[in-house]
């Protein structure tokens, strides 16, 4: 491991907050009712009875009555565009949208122009953040040069300047021979590896879900075969070097058949599922609405079910979003032409609450666990609400209904496949590391100022 | 009818109204003088992203037998060589003010994505892998000619399914006039999950018989450079439609151009069964019947108010 710290953000301010009676739901904690939250020098103060505690001086009082603190969420898979790609997203817009999901952590990808494969580019990543970010990010450079699956990054040196872990994401590593080096010199270096998982010889030119919906629009699909046996494969090589792998966005049944198998068998293998994933399929795709197309695209609802069960049963260990912005006029394309992604940031939360937890599909406790889990998949620590812990909390009005994108977004790009739904949940207050990274107009009105 | 962007949004009746329009257009074409004045002072832009040229032709010509004004935009040595992004190509031409818009791209769904940046009749000439109606309309139209009803018919669509849109268009248009549809091909050129657009699917001409109709789809030579079928000989060995597989009672179509020899025999090309020139005339027709549909059609139903006020084709013939 390296010394120094793999998460970094602009300075702000620490935060001195009461939150008086919100419903406090923190699974790790056991916390899961009312209370009064003290954040005082950024820091979890005090946690105590609802009307116990009272705001010290310059301290502000926030009513949390009706609402929700969760430990606030961590996606340990989100494309900031950085360097490179600034028109779609870049670090202050990136994380100024991950604060309005509820999010105090994100981890960025390296599928940057260049991509993030020195030291150099990582080094000077860590600066833009140092100077941009408005919540802790940590970055991912990419496992092979280039992402080209020809030759290794420097991993030792990476992983000393800051590297959280390694990825090709936005492709696979094809070559078996060349994860196998990877998973080895892992041992050195240490660092999951995170995986995107995909058999381009399967996938070839396929813009959607291969099955029913590709068949009557005429659009090349992308079989679940791709993804599967990939997840498969590396899964036997990383059991066999005793590597440790993070697959990302998991989409087929039979992935998440593959991952259980391997995790039954021993291998430290772990996975994640995307908000999309889990609650559409590719039955939204028959309009060839640009923002639906996204990779891994959107199955059948038997694969969705798959996803929710994987979750359930553990097999899925979190929920990430796979935030993939896109400038409007490169989204403004027929559907074969557009490029893969989705925002997801802003509507990851209110889009799991209102199609799986309010359903009975899920409860809101593992939801939140789900959310929070996925920087410790990478070693980060797990948010807690917990007197003495830096505080990273989120404050959300479960009944708070809105429509995505109504009022714009955090994010410099609008691609996002929850366009026009109405959600319930509104993320009204976000502390990152122990200073204040969203707050909601609504919260603004309503709070006061002790002095 | 304010565009034709698919057959999915027509239902029997708009169909059956498309095809009575084009025979009532049919004995002008038949005439010397074949123009009728029904879109006078109209605009029709073609817009092709892909080289045609039996589509295009026949759009031209059905435009300017309704005394349309006809814009020819092609692709290739254009703006769009250049790297203009369709929507920018698309609102510049909007700029001309044409009242409709005929469209080919190899793209699915930018018909209807175009449909949305421009006030113009967008008629769909073939979106990608997608969708081609006017070719199922001419075709429901020449089969109907032939055989009269649909219903209950068994219409065979034989050969590369995966890569064809005709084959979609046509499975919902045949489907919608009430025939049994049946698609046969080699498995690697039968999209997974084609069933569940309501066809059987069969790997082998054996049950060829049973069909009514048999709708051969053009064997594409560059299919070859992906290795879809192992050679275009044993593709004509097991799916060529020949004078030994067609049977005298049946009805041959083809969407063109033929490669002889390959999907079909140079003997059942030229059979009383083969319809495929008929297809090419009624091309026409159903054309100038589905143009006047979406620019006069819908002005007369009170959506469009641009002059001239054209009277009904019918009292124009009279």
């Amino acid at each position: 491991m390296s010394l120094i710290d793999h998460l970094v953000r602009a300075p702000a301010p620490a935060a001195d907050i009461l939150i008086t009676g919100a419903h406090v739901l923190d699974p790790r904690e056991s916390l899961d009712g009312v209370h009064d939250v003290l954040v005082r020098g950024g820091q979890i103060a005090r946690i105590g009875d609802a009307g116990s505690l009272e705001a010290p001086d310059g301290a502000e009082t926030i009513d949390g009555a009706g609402r929700h603190l969760f430990p606030a969420f961590v996606d340990p898979h989100v494309h900031l565009r950085v360097p490179g790609q600034e028109h779609k997203e870049d670090l202050a817009t990136g994380t100024r949208s991950a604060a309005a999901g509820g999010y105090c952590t994100v981890v960025a990808m390296p599928n940057t122009t260049p991509v993030t494969d020195s030291t150099s580019i990582l080094r000077s990543l860590r600066d833009a953040a140092l100077r941009d970010a408005r919540i802790p990010v940590g970055f991912m450079p990419a496992i092979t040069v280039g992402m080209m699956g020809k030759e290794l990054t420097e991993m030792a040196e990476l992983r000393a300047q800051g590297a959280l872990g390694f990825t090709d994401d936005g492709k696979p590593v094809q070559s078996a021979g060349m994860l196998r080096k990877a998973l080895q010199y892992q041992r050195l270096c240490g660092g999951v590896l995170a995986l995107h998982e995909e058999d381009p010889s399967l996938s070839g030119a396929g813009a959607m879900h291969e099955g029913e919906v590709s068949a009557q629009l005429g659009i090349a699909g992308i079989p679940s075969i791709s993804e599967s046996t990939l997840v498969a494969r590396d899964c036997a090589i990383a059991g066999y070097e005793g590597g440790r792998v993070h697959m990302q966005h998991l989409s087929a049944i039979e992935s998440v058949d593959a991952i259980r198998a391997a995790k039954a068998a021993g291998v430290q293998v772990t996975c994640e599922a995307s908000p999309h994933h889990l609650t559409l399929t590719h039955e939204a795709v028959r309009t060839m609405d640009t923002r639906m197309k996204m990779n891994p695209p959107l199955r059948t609802e038997a694969d969705r079910q798959a996803l929710i069960a994987g979750l359930k049963d553990g097999t899925i260990d979190c929920i990430a979003t796979d935030h993939a912005p896109h400038a409007r006029d490169e989204k403004e394309v027929p559907f074969e032409q557009a490029p893969m992604g989705t925002t997801g940031l802003e509507t990851a939360f209110a889009s799991v609450y209102t199609d799986l937890v309010l359903p009975g599909v899920l409860d809101l406790a593992l939801v939140v666990e789900k959310l929070t889990v996925g920087g410790s998949l990478l070693d980060l620590p797990v948010p807690r609400i917990k007197v003495g812990a830096q505080a990273h909390v989120t404050l959300v009005d479960l009944d708070s209904e809105w429509v995505v994108g109504e009022h714009g977004y955090a994010s410099r790009s609008e691609n996002c496949c929850f366009a026009g739904r109405t959600l319930s949940g509104r993320v009204l207050l976000t502390v990152a590391a122990g200073s204040i990274a969203h707050r909601d107009t609504s919260l603004t009105a309503t709070s006061e100022v002790t002095v | 009818m304010k565009h034709l962007l698919s057959i999915e949004d027509l239902d029997r009746v708009a169909i059956e109204r498309i095809c009575e329009r084009a025979a009532t257009f049919a004995s002008p074409s038949d005439r010397e003088i074949k123009k009728v004045p029904a879109l006078r002072g109209h605009t029709v832009l073609n817009l092709f992203y892909e080289a045609s040229t039996r589509t295009r032709s026949s759009f031209e010509l059905a435009a300017k037998r309704l005394s349309a004004d006809v814009v020819n935009f092609v692709a290739s040595g254009s703006s769009v060589e250049k790297g203009e992004s369709l929507k920018d190509t698309v609102l510049t031409l909007n700029a001309h003010r044409p009242d409709a818009i005929v469209i080919r791209t190899p793209w699915a769904g930018s018909a209807e994505l175009v449909a949305g940046w421009t006030d113009a009749a967008i008629v769909n000439a073939g979106d990608g892998k997608h969708e081609h109606p006017t070719q199922a309309l001419l075709d429901v139209y020449t089969l109907r000619r032939r055989v009269g009803d649909l219903a209950g018919a068994k219409i065979w669509i034989v050969g590369d399914v995966l890569h064809s849109r005709v084959a979609r268009s046509n499975i919902l248009a045949f489907q919608k006039m009430g025939a049994e549809v049946t698609v046969c091909g080699p498995p690697t050129l039968i999209p997974r999950g084609i069933e569940a657009m309501g066809c059987e699917v069969r790997y082998t001409l054996d049950d060829l018989p049973d069909a009514d109709v048999v709708y051969a789809l053009r064997m594409q030579h560059e299919r070859m450079d992906q290795a879809w079928i192992p050679t275009l000989r044993e593709y004509a060995a097991v799916y060529q439609i020949n004078d030994k597989r067609l049977l005298p009672r049946q009805v041959l179509m083809h969407p063109g151009p033929v490669n002889r020899g390959v999907e079909l025999s140079g003997g059942v090309v030229d059979s009383p069964q083969a319809a495929i020139l008929e297809q090419v005339q009624a091309g026409v027709v159903v054309r100038m019947a589905v143009l006047y549909e979406v620019l006069a059609g819908a002005r007369v139903g009170g959506v469009r108010d641009t002059a001239p006020q054209p009277a009904t084709p019918e009292a124009q013939l009279a």
